[in-house]
């Protein structure tokens, strides 16, 4: 018998994450890139990418998470379609089994996650605030004309750090371009934002709830090594980072891929198929849904985003 | 001119309430269309922005209404803001220069029955007391009624046996309302349908599914179309929900149960704390008390009383043991945002559910 492979993707705001794990939930091909705002593109091409490091594996469970989950879920004929919470805790726990709490801050999105013997136990998510903190990052490194990557780095050389507004980001921008016009380093108000991203997150995700160790933080934010240490700083406690951080979404989704009992024989060939997808109005009551037809080779594979059976099926 | 009557969409409460206006008032009542995108987007226009959402909604439906010929518009009020609605929205409406005579049935902060009856009485001169009185009674077993039933499909809707048949019993006992306009014939047909839906549950079913009480803001429980109908989400899942609030509870039920409220929620609030905070806490512990998986708590942006009762509830949470998934509800808020938040929890009681099923295994085991 042929050995059996599963395939998990997590598709975020910001970037692409897939994996391929075997029978005994072996990392056997990875991959991350950026989904520049073209979902099906960046899939593609993750696909591809997983084709060339594995081979052509006998994949038999498909399952995709985050915020594109639905579009891609219906692109790769997925088996399991789950949200980035129940996924992101199972992919942690598979390698740190006795994590307490996880922190999680992405493209656009924070959440904590608390888990207890093993299950989640409670969750948040940002409510109206505390959005988009990975973007704002990375837009804050482009007007203080650094490199995302470098922003840790450089926040840890900082001696003497500001404190910037940290309600919301709005202020902190106009706050942050205030301090630097006072003529604060660069170096000190990055470690300024850092710490204002880290007690945003605090007073508004996770507000009332109880971190425990062990902390893992996660999420492409956790790359920043100067949000981290703004966590240690605030916690008090270790802050873990795990090197594979920005694959547990699609690691955990793979998990419940294999779980589950639905069976399917991926074609690694859609990286060459052809997908559109065309949005229109529906236009039959006042509500005017915004409905979504995605084609394969101009063949209607599924509709979505209708609030009645109205306006579905009409090309 | 002609007096035609209109009201804002508050669930399926229209269905008895344009009959009783009709019958007291002797004039046309017609219903504002169904809550959309477009009621909202009216609604918000002429709004102040930070106002809270059920304002924007029912000012969006009274536009609406005022396009379809209406030109009497009732609105009545509650204990938190919703007590001034009135006022504000009779204003923006005559800023906007519509002639429209504007009911206000709030009198010095409170629901008055006998303001009720008098303005009635200015439409319909040959309007009794006693008659005015019969309908508000025929009108409250109504309520009572629909109460009652959507109480016991939201507990056995998992139980069906073919899918769907207990809100299609439910549609038709509202669709035969109006034709059975009195405490008896109303009454009848209640136990008419309630038979008919036992007919159609087999209780051998779906037991171990999960229960989520729904608890906070009034109007984004009743109103489901202004919190994306979570609670057909719910029971589409098989999922056994818990709501208390409805028309009949705020009515009736809270005049009656408020020493038990307070003496419920005493640990964490020791006096009133104004509209329906108190009663969401004692809910929330009486939730957790029986045995509930989760709770799910509903407000509109912007509304104090549920704000202030969110710490609470946090602790709440943490006491007893009992999830709580706390969701706001504005004009600018993502649908997706809210499917991802309510997936993830119920995967979480679910999870929960087997892990406690798991442990007793071992327990009695051993």
């Amino acid at each position: 018998m042929k050995k059996e492979y599963y395939l998990g993707v997590d598709i975020g705001s910001i970037s692409t994450k897939g994996v391929i794990i075997d029978n005994m939930n072996n990392i056997i091909a990875d991959d991350y890139l950026w989904t520049e705002g073209n979902p099906i593109e960046a899939v593609k091409k993750l696909i591809n990418s997983l084709y060339k490091q594995a081979g052509d594996v006998n994949i038999v469970g498909v399952g995709t998470t985050g915020s594109a989950r639905y579009l891609i879920g219906k692109i790769l004929n997925a088996t399991v379609i789950k949200n980035e919470i129940t996924a992101h805790a199972i992919g942690t726990m598979s390698l740190i089994p006795d994590v307490k709490t996880i922190i999680e801050i992405g493209g656009q999105d924070s959440k904590i996650i608390l888990i207890d013997k093993g299950i989640v136990i409670d969750y948040a998510m940002n409510t109206i605030c505390a959005a988009g903190t990975g973007a704002f990052l990375s837009s804050q490194a482009k007007r203080l004309g650094v490199n995302i990557e470098d922003f840790g780095e450089i926040a840890l050389k900082s001696k003497n750090c500001p404190k910037l507004s940290a309600r919301c980001s709005v202020f902190a921008e106009s706050d942050l371009v205030h301090k630097l016009q006072m003529g604060y380093k660069k170096e000190d108000v990055i470690r300024g934002l850092c710490n204002a991203i880290v007690s945003n997150y605090l007073n508004n995700v996770a507000k009332g709830k109880r971190i425990k160790p062990k902390i893992v933080f996660q999420g492409g934010v956790s790359k920043n090594i100067g949000v981290k240490k703004a966590f240690e700083e605030q916690l008090g406690e270790e802050v873990i980072t795990i090197d594979k951080g920005h694959l547990m979404g699609a690691l955990g989704i793979a998990l419940i891929a294999k779980k589950s009992d639905s069976r399917i024989n991926f074609d690694f060939n859609i990286k060459d198929y052809n997908f559109k997808t065309v949005g229109m109005e529906c236009n039959g009551c006042a509500n005017n849904c915004e409905i979504v037809s995605v084609y394969k080779n101009d063949e209607i594979i599924d509709q979505y985003g209708n609030k009645c059976e109205r306006g579905i099926y009409n090309r | 001119m002609k007096k035609v009557i209109s009201f804002p969409n508050f669930g399926n409460y229209y269905i008895p309430l344009k009959t009783f206006l009709s019958k007291i008032t002797k004039c046309k009542v017609i219903t504002a269309p169904k809550n959309t995108k477009k009621t909202l987007e009216l609604g918000s226009k002429y709004s102040p922005d930070f106002v809270c959402l059920p304002f924007k909604y029912t000012l969006g439906n009274y536009l609406e209404s005022i396009e379809c010929g209406a030109n009497v518009l009732v609105q009545a009020g509650g204990g938190c803001r919703y007590g001034y609605y009135g006022e504000i929205q009779d204003k923006i409406l005559k800023d906007l220069d519509y002639d429209i005579t504007f009911i206000n049935l709030m009198e010095n902060g409170s629901f008055s029955l006998i303001k009720f009856y008098k303005s009635a009485k200015r439409l319909n001169p040959n309007l009794s007391f006693i008659n005015f009185i019969h309908n508000v009674l025929i009108t409250l077993t109504a309520f009572i009624c629909m109460d009652k039933m959507d109480h016991y499909v939201r507990a056995n809707s998992k139980y069906e046996i073919n899918k769907g048949t207990l809100n299609k019993i439910k549609s038709r006992f509202l669709d035969f309302i109006p034709n059975n306009f009195s405490i008896i014939k109303m009454i009848r047909l209640y136990k008419r349908n309630k038979q008919d839906m036992k007919f159609n549950i087999d209780k051998k079913i779906n037991k171990s599914t999960i229960k989520i009480g729904l608890i906070g803001e009034l109007f984004s429980l009743i109103e489901k179309s202004s919190s994306y109908n979570i609670e057909e989400y719910l029971m589409n899942r098989g999922i056994e929900v818990k709501r208390y609030t409805d028309i009949t509870y705020l009515l009736i039920g809270k005049r009656f149960n408020e020493r038990k409220i307070l003496n419920k929620s005493k640990r964490y609030a020791k006096y009133k704390l104004g509209a329906d905070s108190s009663d969401n806490i004692a809910h929330a512990i009486e939730l957790a008390e029986l045995g509930f998986d989760g709770i799910i708590h509903l407000k509109p942006f912007s509304c104090s009383p549920e704000i202030n009762t969110v710490p609470i509830l946090q602790r709440v949470s943490e006491d007893y043991d009992i999830p709580v998934l706390f969701l706001t509800f504005d004009s600018q808020y993502a649908k997706g945002a809210v499917d991802t938040r309510i997936e993830a929890f119920i995967d979480m009681l679910i999870m929960r559910k087997e892990n406690n099923l798991n442990e007793e295994r071992i327990l009695s085991r051993s």
